[in-house]
């Protein structure tokens, strides 16, 4: 099984070898938020984030929004794969469902840990001042990987149940807005009125966000148990829905 | 006498309202090269993969090495290989890593697994090109490459989904002569759908005539002439004589548009 997720997660990196030019490509949108969105609000001083600029409290944002992005749009390429036979050469070979699903997942963790390094450097280049803490950067990484996992395969469930290409992308669009602004990645939560707190305090993103912060930014790691078992179980529930689903794309 | 790899009783499936696949029945030898003809929508696709264990039927049984499809789909997919009619092959790795993941996904490991990979390429004749991306792959190269992919376990039973459909005549001889030496070779038995007659005729050993979800014939291409009481039937004649209907009519637009825009990426 794990030799199976490796194998498949392996081709994801072989073909950012081949053509490394999406990521890149997907790097401007966040550059741009950390270096524009982020001066213009630091200077604004709109959000009380304490003794750490704004900018820093937003990178770890960004990246979890950069990792959330890639995952979710990871989804569409399940489809495309339904479009050519792939998918279907992969449900007739004596693979398990569930080390597809991991192994597409783990494919969008890489690819999403390889963009996040990359706004990581952007953000250092810019001088915010991160913690350059070898288990802080492990941690981190691990952590991106676990978020990427469980919104790779939240979106396997979305392409399994809408099957197209545009409805899929109507409903990505429909999701990572959403997630992105009713989460801390942004802003604390402490600004937030009660109704869109408790949907923040729902999201696994914010999660995300909260670790990433603690390991990367601040030091402050006091949360972790809840960010990455809020992460592990919605990863382990979506996982389980998209291997009962991933068949079904086909139908 | 030796049993067969593929077993099929009453295999029926609907969409909807739809009957696909009424009561299909039929079996396959071991190293035979067993044709099931139709025009598009006849089912063919269904029942192949119905075979593969990627749908599942919905009344009748079937099995591929005395395995049922149903309950033992796991052991089923270690001996089947399957060809989708569309493509199947990853155009942003080269062909030694399409292979590459196959081989570790069917459990093919170490030395053993190298060796397999080199002798498949250079059975398929694709060993210069192992190395090029196969976005730049013809059309004819790609199907011999995704057959590569499917036999690399040498499975018992090859399932192909139309696997000469938007190819020119010579690619299409290479893949027919390839599939006849994997069968000699690896005593490997070949199902294959098509609707093309000369594919049926040349190729196949024995043929199952399928119209509108029905199989109404069963035989070698032979027999099959034979029974029209024509001397000069052709496969076409064949098929009117048993179904009253054309060869080539039929299909929805969905099964139009799938096997143009394959013929379009191979071609």
């Amino acid at each position: 099984m794990v030799s199976d997720i490796l194998a498949i997660a392996e081709m994801e990196v072989r073909k950012l070898r081949h053509d490394p030019s999406e990521v890149l490509t997907r790097a401007v949108q966040p550059t741009l938020w950390l270096l524009i969105f982020g001066q213009a609000f630091g200077h604004l001083r709109a959000f009380d984030t304490g003794a750490l600029s704004y900018q820093a409290f937003m990178t770890p944002g960004i990246l979890s929004q950069s990792v959330m992005f890639i995952a979710i749009f990871f989804g569409i390429s399940v489809i495309w794969e339904k479009d050519l036979g792939i998918l279907q050469k992969f449900l007739a070979m004596p693979v398990s469902r569930l080390a597809l699903v991991l192994g597409k997942a783990l494919a969008a963790g890489v690819r999403a840990l390889i963009q996040a390094a990359i706004v990581l450097l952007l953000a250092a280049l810019s001088g915010v001042p991160l913690r350059w803490h070898p288990v802080g950067l492990v941690s981190a990484a691990l952590v991106a990987i676990l978020g990427a996992v469980t919104f790779a395969s939240l979106s396997m469930v979305i392409a399994a149940l809408v099957k197209t290409r545009e409805r899929f992308m109507g409903i990505g669009q429909l999701l990572t807005m959403p997630l992105f602004f009713a989460s801390n990645a942004l802003y604390p939560l402490s600004v937030m009125p009660g109704w869109l707190r408790a949907v923040a305090a729902a999201n696994p993103l914010s999660y995300m966000v909260d670790f990433l912060r603690g390991a990367l930014v601040t030091g402050q790691l006091a949360n972790w148990p809840a960010d990455v078992g809020v992460l592990l179980a919605s990863g382990a529930l979506c996982t389980a829905l998209a291997t009962r689903l991933y068949p079904k794309v086909v139908l | 006498m030796v049993s067969a790899v593929v077993e099929v009783e009453g295999l029926s499936k609907s969409f909807g309202e739809t009957a696909a696949v009424k009561g299909v029945s039929f079996t396959v030898a071991p190293g035979e090269i067993f044709g099931l003809l139709g025009p598009n929508g006849a089912g063919k696709t269904t029942i192949v993969r119905m075979l593969a264990t990627i749908l599942p039927p919905d009344a009748g049984r079937a099995a591929i090495c005395g395995f049922d499809v149903r309950r033992e789909a796991a052991r089923v997919r270690q001996h089947i290989g399957y060809v989708p009619q569309a493509l199947s092959a990853d155009g942003t790795l080269t062909g030694y890593e399409n292979l590459l993941v196959f081989a570790k996904l069917l459990g093919l490991k170490g030395t053993e697994r190298k060796r397999r990979i080199a002798e498949t390429l250079r059975f398929m004749q694709l060993e210069e090109a192992a190395d090029r991306l196969v976005r730049h792959y013809s059309g004819g190269m790609i199907r011999r490459l995704e057959i590569a992919q499917a036999v690399l376990h040498r499975p018992r039973v090859l399932f192909l989904d139309e696997p000469t459909v938007g190819l020119d005549p010579v690619a299409r001889k290479v893949v027919w002569q390839k599939l006849t030496e994997l069968c000699r070779a690896y005593g490997m038995a070949v199902v294959l759908t098509t609707h093309y007659m000369e594919e049926a005729d040349t190729l196949c050993k024995r043929v199952g005539i399928l119209n509108r979800g029905t199989m109404v014939a069963i035989g070698t291409p032979a027999e099959l002439k034979e029974s029209t009481g024509n001397p000069e039937a052709t496969m076409d004649d064949v098929f009117a004589h048993f179904t009253g209907d054309q060869l080539e009519t039929g299909g929805s637009y969905r099964e139009s548009r799938q096997v143009r825009r394959t013929s379009r990426r191979l071609g």
